[in-house]
């Protein structure tokens, strides 16, 4: 393992900002802290990188333990590398310079060669002796980047490292910052709110609640096994729709009979997840919805559909497939997997 | 690596710093120290002392005060807002030229200003005595009259009012103007009904300025022998050796100056800016062949009377008496150079200090104990003089007692009164100092500090690489504000310096008040071209802005 937070909990007494979070990186993986403001991920970050004290439990970087409880590791001994929110370049230094500032110890001719090979891996070589005022925004993110990169840290910390960008560039330079991890081999934390960043960024993903993850997974099992309702309600779209465990362990819910779950007592009631892309529009069904509101999204329309017995549901169909407001449509359930939490949980 | 390894020695969690804190309390019980010293005074009342002051020294001065106050706040509204208007909208014949030429008398003292005009005007300056050479006959001027400090003092203190009048036109209201266009108003009616009264505010804080500057003012009132508050305080201390009478003046000054300085926090809340497009790319009025002519008589007229014939004036006076650019000249030059030089470092310092303390422990308590600490600035530097006196002549003369009961003699503890001339220029020019630097300071973000630790940068590496080359500027900007103004000043040092101490602005003090206007002139020359120096610091800061936001 890369990195190893055991059971940290970071604040004072009552007011706990992040209490027993455990995950675990290995080396070369992007790991992403998914969750609203206020859930403690930079929180999280900030522990990591040294600038927060641990009031339980430890963590651990290479074979290294930086913090445990009562004891923290100055961040400038640490070598962890972070790109903060708004990159906090020094504005009195070329970007090169910039590059260059955490690599004190080495000679100047090492200096120069690992400030070329940084401004080279990211694509940066031509503006090399421009002042960060002089650059874009992208391109003084890829210098905080490669200023944290320059000094090979065991570990790269990552703070929204988007969130200052306009959304057409976020989603190009989210690839580019992964193409530039994984070019260097680095193991990286990031911090998002933007589930799409996480999902394009990250080989896993955690999402955060209060102090805590819910579920630290590959960003494919955050969306189709969600361990609990939060999970599912904060990643992606979809409904939660009640059923009933019948005798043969199947579930039965108004749309109809679901292949079985993991093993639940006969009769328990339970809330069945229905992603968009579980509904199938089929005209030759029998089962008919009626259209309630649409959203016209280019390649399909995503239909909010109203069933009989008033339960609402989302359906992605085919963007040729253009009804109107009011509309009863064929549909069935197309379910591979069937994710169900017990009712009273 | 093993565990054991990587466990240096226990580095205990970062602990809340105190010193913000006690450094913060310090700076303004620094503040505090002169106004509970003056106002303790009224515990020693005396009585004779004071009923004769009651009955007759006081109505004058409170007269002439509000009479000075009336006529300087007038005429540097005036001055101040019609020099403003013509030069943020209106084009005329050397516009760009004079719009910068206004803002030099910043660079004259009033009390330079007030001699050069009277050894001007006086019956026998160069003007009467060339008249009367002429036709016989001449007006006589009055200029050692009410009016005349009125009119010196609007003509050295307008710019203060000119300077935020003119931003104020130039970065709001410009847009309003040009709605009030199209709703049927003329350009001059638009004028009054639109921006300025969108400028108020602005204008309302340089008045509260130039109130505060009338109220503080010692040298211009002293040559015209016109007494107010300050000279009395300089009396009743040189004259009659009165130290409690001194301190009851003070303490009655600086309830007047908390009035001005109240009307200053007021304005500022009424600072708000709407966007409203840019008045150097706007159209700006073309006035009428008469009117464009008129502009610039006006405009220049102002320049001439308040910096191009006073300075020809002072050339020419020291050109007379350039025999006495002496061994004396070079005493009281370098005595001067050594005050301010060391009074600078010493703000600088505390600017430092204060700046530092904010930032490590922001907060409400702190910022208001922060702008209280900079409060100093409002403070007449004869009340500071007074404030700071007594108690340090205290402590020297209990250790010189102290001395002579154990048989010694010992020499004052706090130098004389050099500690209190140094402490009185620290709160008086704290604020000067500390703006800057803090403007400096915000620009080194909280997460700037936290990369530099993160890419193995700490302590005194983190200041020196980081710190010292953004700070640099703006403690080179408060450095030499501080400097010039320290040179310029001169109730404190006239009333505090140590025996022999003469500086350049207790030469022109000397030689004023023996009418000696030539004599001070090569001192006036002097302290001119050192208050040069910030100005035209002022004006390339202004230029950058522009580049900047081009």
């Amino acid at each position: 393992m890369q990195l190893e937070l055991s059971n940290i909990a970071v604040g004072f007494g009552q007011s706990l900002v992040i209490d027993d979070l455990t995950l675990a990186l290995e080396p070369g993986e992007i790991g992403c802290l998914l969750g609203a403001s206020g859930c403690g991920k930079t929180t999280a970050l900030r522990a990591i990188a040294g600038f927060e004290p641990l009031a339980r439990g430890q963590i651990v970087v290479g074979d290294r333990q930086l913090s445990r409880r009562g004891w923290t590791l100055p961040p400038q001994e640490r070598r962890v590398g972070m790109v903060f929110q708004d990159y906090a370049l020094f504005p009195h230094l070329s970007a090169a310079e910039n590059i260059a500032f955490g690599l004190r110890g080495l000679g100047a001719a090492r200096r120069r060669h690992r400030v070329a090979e940084m401004l080279d891996l990211v694509g940066l070589d031509t503006l090399a002796h421009h002042y960060p005022h002089q650059l874009s925004g992208g391109q003084q993110q890829r210098v905080a980047v490669a200023r944290a990169l320059a000094p090979d840290p065991a570990l790269l910390l990552m703070d929204e490292p988007f969130s200052n960008l306009d959304v057409e560039l976020r989603e190009r330079l989210s690839l580019e910052v992964r193409d530039i991890l994984k070019a260097a081999g680095t193991t990286a934390l990031i911090v998002t709110h933007d589930q799409h960043e996480a999902f394009a960024l990250a080989d896993r993903v955690g999402l955060m609640h209060s102090g805590r993850i819910e579920q630290w997974d590959s960003p494919y099992n955050l969306y189709h096994r969600p361990v609990s309702r939060r999970v599912a309600r904060f990643i992606g779209q979809g409904v939660l729709l009640p059923g009933v465990v019948q005798d043969n362990h199947h579930i039965r819910i108004t749309l109809g009979c679901l292949p079985p779950v993991s093993p639940l007592p006969v009769g328990t009631r339970v809330d069945v997840l229905l992603r968009p892309d579980d509904i199938v529009h089929d005209d030759g069904s029998p089962l008919k919805a009626a259209v309630r509101a649409k959203t016209f999204r280019g390649a399909s329309i995503l239909y909010t559909l109203e069933l009989p017995c008033g339960a609402r549901l989302l359906a992605l169909v085919p963007s040729h497939h253009n009804h109107a407001i009011g509309e009863a449509i064929g549909i069935h359930l197309e379910a591979k997997h069937v994710i169900a939490f017990p009712s009273d949980s | 690596m093993t565990q054991a390894e990587t466990l240096p020695i226990a580095a205990p969690r970062e602990a809340r710093p105190l010193w913000p804190r006690l450094a913060i309390g310090a700076l303004a019980a620094l503040v505090l120290l002169p106004l509970g010293v003056i106002f303790a005074s009224f515990t020693d009342p005396q009585g004779a002392v004071w009923a004769h002051f009651g009955e007759f020294v006081l109505p004058r001065l409170l007269l002439n005060t509000l009479w000075l106050l009336l006529g300087v706040g007038l005429g540097t509204a005036l001055l101040g807002v019609s020099l403003a208007w013509l030069t943020a909208a209106c084009e005329f014949p050397g516009r760009r030229w004079l719009t910068w030429g206004l803002l030099l008398p910043l660079a004259v003292p009033g009390y330079v200003l007030g001699f050069v005009m009277i050894g001007l005007l006086d019956f026998t300056g160069p003007l009467q005595t060339t008249l009367r050479d002429l036709f016989g006959t001449a007006p006589e001027i009055p200029i050692r009259s009410r009016g005349g400090v009125i009119a010196v003092m609007a003509l050295t203190l307008y710019p203060y009012v000119y300077l935020v009048a003119r931003n104020a036109f130039q970065t709001q209201g410009r847009r309003a103007l040009e709605a009030a266009q199209t709703l049927g108003f003329s350009r001059a009616r638009g004028f009054f009904r639109v921006a300025l009264p969108m400028a108020r505010p602005w204008i309302a804080g340089g008045l509260a300025l130039v109130l505060m500057e009338t109220l503080a003012d010692f040298g211009t009132v002293a040559v015209f022998n016109y007494d107010t508050f300050t000279t009395a305080i300089y009396r009743a201390w040189f004259g009659m050796f009165n130290l409690s009478a001194a301190s009851q003046l003070a303490s009655l000054l600086v309830v007047l100056v908390f009035s001005a300085l109240a009307l200053e926090q007021r304005s500022r809340r009424g600072q708000r800016f709407t966007p409203g497009g840019r008045a150097d790319q706007g159209e700006r009025i073309a006035l009428g062949p008469v009117a464009r002519w008129l502009a610039t008589l006006w405009c220049g007229l102002v320049f001439a009377v308040a910096v191009a014939v006073p300075l020809a004036q002072l050339l020419a006076w020291a050109w007379q008496s350039r025999g006495d650019l002496d061994i004396r000249y070079l005493g009281f030059l370098h005595h001067s150079l050594i005050l301010a030089g060391s009074g600078a470092v010493g703000v600088v310092m505390l600017g430092l200090l204060l700046a530092y303390s904010l930032r490590a422990r922001p907060g409400r308590l702190a910022s208001i104990a922060g702008r209280f600490s900079t409060l100093g600035y409002a403070l007449p530097g004869t009340v500071l003089a007074v404030g700071f006196y007594l108690p340090m002549s205290a402590i020297d003369n209990g250790w010189i007692a102290l001395g002579s009961r154990l048989g010694q003699t010992w020499e004052p503890l706090l130098g004389g009164t050099l500690v209190a001339m140094l402490l009185a220029y620290g709160v008086r020019f704290l604020a000067v100092g500390f703006h800057p630097i803090e403007a400096a300071l915000h620009r080194v973000t909280t997460s700037m500090d936290e990369a530099a630790r993160n890419l193995g940068s700490s302590g005194r590496d983190l200041l020196t690489r980081v710190h010292l080359p953004l700070l640099r500027g703006g403690i080179a900007t408060a450095a030499v504000l501080v400097f010039v103004d320290i040179m310029k000043e001169m109730p404190i040092t006239l009333m505090t310096r140590p025996f022999g101490w003469d500086t350049l602005a207790v030469r022109i003090f000397e030689m004023t008040s023996e009418g000696e206007w030539q004599r001070a002139a090569l001192p006036a020359i002097t302290l001119v071209v050192a208050g040069l120096i910030p100005v035209l610091l002022f004006m390339r800061g202004g230029e950058m802005e522009r580049r900047d936001a081009a």
